[in-house]
């Protein structure tokens, strides 16, 4: 079970490591929250935000820019098919596939304290590789989870789950599993399309474990409507009404 | 069947006229299985050409061309008398549909004649709306020009009748017009006919600015002087290919009709073909229908294949390069190619999802496509079934519009496929049927990992597709 210990944001991270740490930027008077970019290891993640508004809309590409993301699990960093199944297949905490976490939430990995970080991403694609960096934590043979709730402001039906990832990756909405794409791979908008698939009204759970092997890591996402257009009618949030997704109707 | 009309979709149908007595009438349900229907003249009068055309001409009845125009459709046909004395005669209907209750044709008597010493055999009308809608009849046969004349869409015949005919054209027959992108172009048939394989039948071709020409070859020669860039030639099982007719389905997807003087298959006789017209530097290309064989299937949009949802093995199993300079892991041995009897064991036996991927040689990416019989099919081509090579695993379109790998071919239309080249040279590939949707849908992939299926759009890659040979 997870245990709701509010640990430091990644900006805080990067301060005890020591490193020079900048918190805070202003992007056109705006009040979101940057990390900015430092020299080494141990610093604060340069393409990653913390997320200063209860909710967010997809970029005008229609990329989910705001995730809540584990730190890594070392695995084996096999990438063939039936290694990434095994891997997602192993229960690492309990709840993987069901909990909804919540920003600082940790919980225990055998005997490896792992807390989950709202982050919001500059870029239209999620860089795991900064954001393991920044906080001294693996970035080869290593599984990330990652969730986020979509809220949409109706039923949508026919749209899709279109995704891209270094490496592999398997994704969930709603609890069900929608698309896997396997083996040494980088990432490509639309990689990996699901099936057509319908957005209940309100939050829905979107959900993937990310397995990289080596080198770079990082992944994207967005929907497409049922003419496969962006989908941008949405908003994400990291904040769950609940902490599971039976209940997150 | 010998001259084809270009053929023509009425109501859901496929017509064609030809050669022959009464000018006999083709029809198809599908565009591949045809059947005879009696002939055009048995709805004249007398069974015959009315008397002006007889006149003028004679009482042959070769090579009719067909257009619909308004609430009307006009049939000029041949009517030769000792040649080259002849004449092209006008038939106006308002249904192609013999079954029909408005069935009937109208004899709009000759149209225009060559008066057997002109240079002019007035023969093999090809009949042409251009861009403004305006109508044109090009016509002759070796024996002085081929040559134009513009058309009254809502009578068919002469718009100026006094007007002298333009000469566009020598050294051929079958003429006709098309257009695209600012060119109009004349196809014509050179060559001989009517000996079996030993016609010299070929399909040239010349383009202009203007209906009226010149109409100049590739190296810039006018057709009026002999030029004709080879559009079709002998080829294959076919000899003598003639009398090129369009066939535009829509969509971007275009066919070209044409008769083969001798289909070796059959026996030397002179067949009906209908073949995908494909367009390259600015002139058409005749294309061919599609083959049986096994190929990889590459997405035009993403550059990787079909494949079924495995995981793959690496051809000849895991083994490293060995060092720089070296002989290799296998030590230079060739490594023979994949199949699905070497890796097919640990496949599940039931549905199996279809995705893309690099194409990797190995035999999930591997396809077979086959034709099948008595199944129909669509202009030029018969339906294929499209399976995992070395097996019965076929592709099938599902009822939520995906797309699925089933253990066995059962012959459904959802497990049929039409696969049209089109103008490109890459494929639109579709199913028969597909459960719960009545429009039709293509391969499509939406992904650079995922194939799906939607309605097709003419502007986009997402829905091209190549066979390349494994």
């Amino acid at each position: 079970m997870s245990d709701r210990t509010f640990l430091p944001s990644l900006v805080i991270v990067g301060a005890l490591a020591g490193i020079i740490v900048v918190a805070v930027a202003h992007a056109q008077g705006t009040a979101t929250a940057r990390l900015q970019r430092a020299e080494s290891r141990g610093a604060p993640a340069p393409s990653l935000a913390r997320p200063t508004s209860p909710a967010k809309a997809p970029n005008a590409e229609g990329f989910l820019q705001r995730w809540l993301v584990l730190e890594p699990i070392r695995v084996s960093g096999q990438l063939t098919d039936s290694a990434v199944k095994a891997t997602v297949k192993t229960e690492h905490f309990p709840g993987q596939l069901t909990a909804i976490p919540r920003d600082g939430d940790t919980l225990f990995v055998g005997d490896t304290k792992v807390a989950w970080h709202a982050i919001d991403s500059v870029g239209y694609n999620v860089n795991l590789y900064h954001f393991a960096y920044a906080l001294n934590k693996p970035t080869s043979n290593v599984l990330f989870w990652v969730v986020t709730i979509v809220n949409a402001p109706r039923e949508l039906s026919g749209v899709r789950l279109a995704i891209g990832s270094n490496a592999a990756s398997i994704w969930w909405v709603n609890g069900t599993e929608v698309i896997g794409i396997y083996n040494d791979r980088q990432t490509v908008i639309d990689d990996g399309v699901s099936k057509r698939l319908t957005l209940k009204q309100g939050p829905n759970v979107v959900r993937a474990a990310i397995v990289n092997a080596g080198g770079h890591t990082d992944f994207c996402a967005r929907f497409l409507d049922d003419q496969d257009r962006p989908l941008t009618g949405i908003t994400m949030s990291v904040i769950s009404p609940s902490k599971t997704e039976g209940s997150a109707k | 069947m010998h001259d084809p009309s270009t053929v023509v979709v009425h109501d859901g149908k496929f017509y064609a006229y030809g050669t022959g007595n009464g000018l006999p009438i083709s029809i198809s349900d599908d565009g591949w299985t045809w059947r005879r229907a009696g002939t055009l003249m048995q709805a004249l009068p007398g069974g015959r050409p009315g008397p002006d055309v007889l006149a003028r001409g004679g009482n042959n009845t070769w090579a009719p061309d067909v257009i619909r125009s308004g609430d009307k459709y006009f049939v000029y046909y041949s009517a030769p008398g000792t040649q080259p004395k002849a004449a092209i005669g006008l038939l106006v209907g308002r249904t192609l549909d013999p079954s029909s209750s408005d069935y009937k044709w109208e004899d709009g008597g000759p149209v225009v004649w060559s008066d057997g010493v002109e240079d002019s055999n007035a023969i093999d009308p090809g009949v042409f709306r251009d861009p403004t809608g305006s109508l044109w009849l090009t016509y002759g046969s070796y024996f002085g020009y081929i040559r134009l004349v513009e058309l009254n869409p809502k009578t068919g015949k002469r718009l100026y009748p006094d007007r002298k005919p333009i000469n566009i054209a020598i050294n051929g027959e079958a003429s006709i017009m098309i257009f695209r992108d600012g060119w109009f172009y004349l196809l014509v048939t050179h060559g001989s006919c009517c000996a079996g394989a030993n016609s010299s039948y070929n399909i040239r071709m010349g383009r202009a600015k203007k209906v009226m020409g010149p109409f100049i070859d590739n190296m810039g020669i006018d057709m009026l002087q002999g030029g004709g860039k080879l559009f079709l030639g002998s080829g294959g099982r076919y000899v003598g290919p003639g009398h090129f007719g369009l066939l535009d389905l829509g969509d971007g997807v275009q066919k070209f009709s044409c008769h083969y003087e001798a289909d070796l298959d059959r026996g030397g006789i002179s067949v009906l073909d209908i073949r995908p017209l494909l367009w390259r530097d600015g002139w058409p290309v005749a294309g061919e229908n599609f083959k049986e064989g096994t190929y990889q299937i590459e997405s035009a949009r993403t550059g990787t294949a079909l494949e079924l949802a495995v995981q793959g093995t690496p051809v000849g199993g895991l083994r490293g390069r060995g060092g720089r300079g070296s002989a290799g892991a296998g030590g230079g041995t060739p490594i023979p190619a994949q199949d699905a009897a070497q890796v097919s064991a640990n496949w599940p036996s039931g549905p199996i999802d279809v995705r893309m991927a690099p194409y990797m040689l190995q035999a999930q990416q591997k396809w077979t496509v086959t034709p099948v019989a008595n199944a129909g099919g669509y202009p030029g081509s018969p339906y294929f079934k499209i399976t995992i090579a070395g097996t019965d695993h076929a592709l099938t379109a599902t009822d939520d519009q995906e797309l699925v790998v089933l253990a066995s071919f059962s012959g459904r239309p959802e497990q049929l496929w039409r696969i049209d080249q089109l103008t490109d040279g890459t494929y639109r590939v579709m199913p028969k049927a597909t459960p719960n949707s009545q429009e039709p849908l293509a391969l499509s992939a939406i992904g650079s990992s995922t194939p799906t299926l939607a309605r097709f759009t003419p502007d986009s890659d997402r829905q091209r597709w190549l066979f390349k040979t494994p």
